[in-house]
């Protein structure tokens, strides 16, 4: 399976992913953790399922509800350009509080990880191609941003208030 | 003119120390195009038909004189010795090295400049009216909001990867000369009678391939709440804008498909949750930024230099035409807004050279107070010029060959680069502008045409505004042969509208014949004092299509 042949990068470091991505339908690998698509999440969650949410997951207050129980919340980027999935994070983590880890998961490459990471994304499953080196390097690519993210709850134009007061 | 401090300068550099290693890496083969294409669009790299192109941003407009000697210094060094003005008041280089990129972005860092989200799928640079803080029909300096839409705008880490780009105008004064209502999103900033900033928010207008005119979100949004409204609009938009046609991918779709009360209250449900939040703004922020945009130390003028000057304009002709076509009067008595026309039969619309950026750049200096504006119809504009100072002003103007009276006619005709330069060109626009300004140089024939705007885009993009061009022409492939669409009707400003199709198309040999065609009728109908636009939505498009087509 080429997930497996990916590196995971949580908490800014490289880790060893103990959870598989399991393709629909596929069998599940004995005493693994899986990564299911969100309905066969919702038919049968636990301690070692976590759902997959598909780019065009519409996040309702029922499902965010639901979710807030998942030990992992994966996020598909189809393509590295559908942008949707920050959206997604995003209201995870500062709307619903969800505290576990979300993993970008699918397209996943160096120069997206960045914008990922003060979404909410807190690992990231990277395409097989990636350096990990330059992958690592990337999440440093800013040391201060005018918007607040969930990397820093205050805009700069209040952080430049609180300096001067 | 806003000033970066440290905050701003290392996100700046650290974006071009980000491209300059994503260049590496491409050019070593680690990216493939693909994927290299909305890394570089987002910092203003085109590759184009012949060469790259870089769109540099000029935020709102604004442009220090040093910012504008240091743009004429890289167009030099990096590019051919000139550089093209664009209707969303950018400066592009036609002919940069791709691997030299890095290098001139770090050059426009070093007078606080860059091409960050000059293109892509993100929010693009916003623009505003070329007149902001000087207007006479000004309620709310729009400068200050501008510069934290910018601030908010850039690198917004959730808003990177939208269906299609976003594009945001902002006016403060009673006559739109923003452009708004045809914006992805237009704000209208205006008092109540508190004194208190209200913004009317229009979303879903555009151009493009499927003009329409903006919908009103909201009539009174209290001015704290900007920016997490905006972001409430955004959010909806990239969860919901269509991503599987690029063609059906601005919001303005989304808000046609949904209808403008879904989609209001989408985002009103989206704005409950962030409403108050952080990036509510405070007077604390207002005022840090608007300091920025203080009043320039303007000494008096006085009474008699006033009366002089008017005395001047009664005497000397060519002097009172410039006045009245490219003068534009200030709130403050005795100043004026000056246009420099970017109109020349020896240049592309909005094209100018190394030395002509510099020579510009001193005159800045020398009758302002070093600030200059770009305008979305391709002129630049000196801000501040004491009237005793305008017939010297003028003379230098002549001999830089931008002191054509011409602004606001049909001479000042806006146009993309077209087929001569863009890859997504079906057609040449510059001939055509060039044929058009050379048949119809006449300047009192100009002057009797009145008010009027014709506007040449190259294609459906529409990058030459022709939907608002009161005359528009469209470049049109048909079985590979360039041919030309004619519209009329389009207007910019408070009663915008777009242009309605006069027929079948053009071969490029007949458009200028067709234009002269087209005045005939305005001239032999109009009423006294009824300008083209006028005559024209009074009588509709019947007697010009009959003419143009008999």
């Amino acid at each position: 399976m080429p997930e497996q042949s990916r590196t995971l990068i949580a908490d800014r470091r490289v880790l060893e992913n103990n959870w598989v991505l399991l393709e629909e339908g596929a069998p599940r690998p004995e005493n693994a953790r899986i990564i299911v698509a969100l309905p066969e999440w919702q038919a049968a969650p636990g301690d070692d399922v976590a759902p997959l949410l598909a780019s065009d997951t519409e996040l309702t207050p029922e499902l965010a509800e639901q979710l807030l129980d998942a030990p992992l919340i994966a996020i598909d980027f189809p393509k590295f350009t559908d942008g949707r999935g920050y959206s997604i994070a995003r209201q995870l983590r500062e709307r619903y509080g969800y505290c576990g880890q979300i993993r970008a998961v699918g397209d996943v490459l160096i120069d997206q990880l960045y914008y990922m990471s003060r979404c909410g994304f807190d690992a990231f499953l990277l395409r097989e191609d990636q350096v990990v080196e330059d992958a690592l390097n990337a999440l440093d690519t800013f040391s201060l941003s005018y918007q607040p993210g969930t990397d820093t709850p205050e805009p700069l134009f209040r952080r430049r208030m609180r300096e001067s007061a | 003119m806003y000033r970066y401090d440290t905050y701003d300068q290392t996100l700046v550099d650290e974006r071009v120390a980000q491209f300059r290693d994503q260049m590496r890496r491409y050019l070593e083969g680690k990216i493939s195009d693909d994927e290299f294409l909305p890394l570089r669009v987002q910092n203003g790299l085109y590759i184009q038909r012949y060469a790259p192109m870089l769109r540099i941003a000029i935020p709102y407009g604004m442009l220090a004189s040093y910012q504008l000697r240091k743009l004429g210094e890289i167009a030099a060094r990096y590019d051919r010795g000139y550089g093209h003005f664009t209707t969303r008041t950018n400066l592009q280089l036609n002919w940069p090295k791709l691997e030299d990129v890095p290098d001139i972005l770090a050059d426009l860092a070093s007078v606080q400049m860059h091409a960050i989200q000059t293109s892509g799928n993100d929010i693009r640079n916003t623009t505003t009216d070329q007149f902001s803080g000087i207007a006479a029909d000004e309620d709310v300096d729009p400068r200050p909001w501008c510069e934290l839409i910018r601030q908010w705008s850039t690198f917004h880490p959730e808003f990177a990867y939208l269906p299609r780009k976003f594009k945001i105008a902002v006016t403060g004064a009673e006559e739109d000369r923003a452009a708004i209502q045809v914006h992805d999103v237009g704000l209208r900033l205006w008092r109540n009678s508190d004194g208190d900033v209200r913004v009317k928010v229009l979303a879903g207008g555009g151009l493009g391939r499927t003009p329409m005119i903006g919908a009103v979100m909201c009539d009174d949004l209290p001015w704290q709440h900007l920016l997490t409204y905006l972001e409430a609009i955004l959010r909806v938009y990239n969860q919901y804008g269509r991503r599987d046609n690029k063609f059906k991918a601005r919001i303005k779709i989304l808000v046609k498909a949904l209808g403008i009360d879904e989609f209001r209250r989408r985002t009103e449900v989206e704005w409950a949750h962030i409403k108050d939040g952080p990036q509510t703004l405070t007077d604390e922020a207002i005022s840090a930024v608007t300091g920025h945009f203080v009043e320039p130390p303007r000494r008096d003028v006085a009474e008699d230099a006033i009366q002089a000057y008017e005395r001047l304009r009664g005497e000397n002709r060519a002097f009172a035409r410039f006045v009245t076509n490219n003068v534009t009067d200030h709130k403050v008595p005795g100043y004026k807004a000056v246009t420099l026309s970017l109109k020349r039969h020896d240049h592309s619309p909005g094209d100018v050279t190394s030395e002509d950026m510099a020579a510009v750049a001193d005159l800045a200096d020398e009758f302002g107070y070093g600030e200059l504006r770009v305008t979305h119809e391709q002129n630049l504009v000196l801000t501040d010029v004491p009237v005793d100072r305008m017939e010297e002003l003028w003379q230098r103007l002549e001999t830089l060959g931008m002191a054509n009276p011409t602004v606001g006619t049909l001479a000042d005709l806006i146009c993309c680069p077209g087929g001569d330069y863009c890859s997504l060109a079906n057609a040449k626009s510059i001939p055509v502008a060039q044929e058009i300004q050379q048949r119809f140089e006449n300047l009192d024939f100009l002057y009797d045409l009145g008010p009027l705007e014709l506007n040449i885009s190259g294609c459906m993009n529409a990058c030459g505004h022709h939907h608002v061009g009161h005359i528009g022409i469209l470049g049109v492939d048909k079985k590979g042969e360039e041919y030309y669409q004619i519209s009329l009707g389009g207007s910019q400003g408070n009663e915008s509208s777009l242009g309605k199709i006069l027929g079948p198309s053009f071969y490029r040999e007949d458009v200028t014949n067709v234009i002269d065609k087209l005045l005939k009728v305005y001239v032999g109908e109009r009423t006294p004092d009824e300008t083209f636009l006028d005559t024209y939505r009074r009588i509709g498009l019947k007697p010009f299509k009959e003419h143009v087509y008999a």
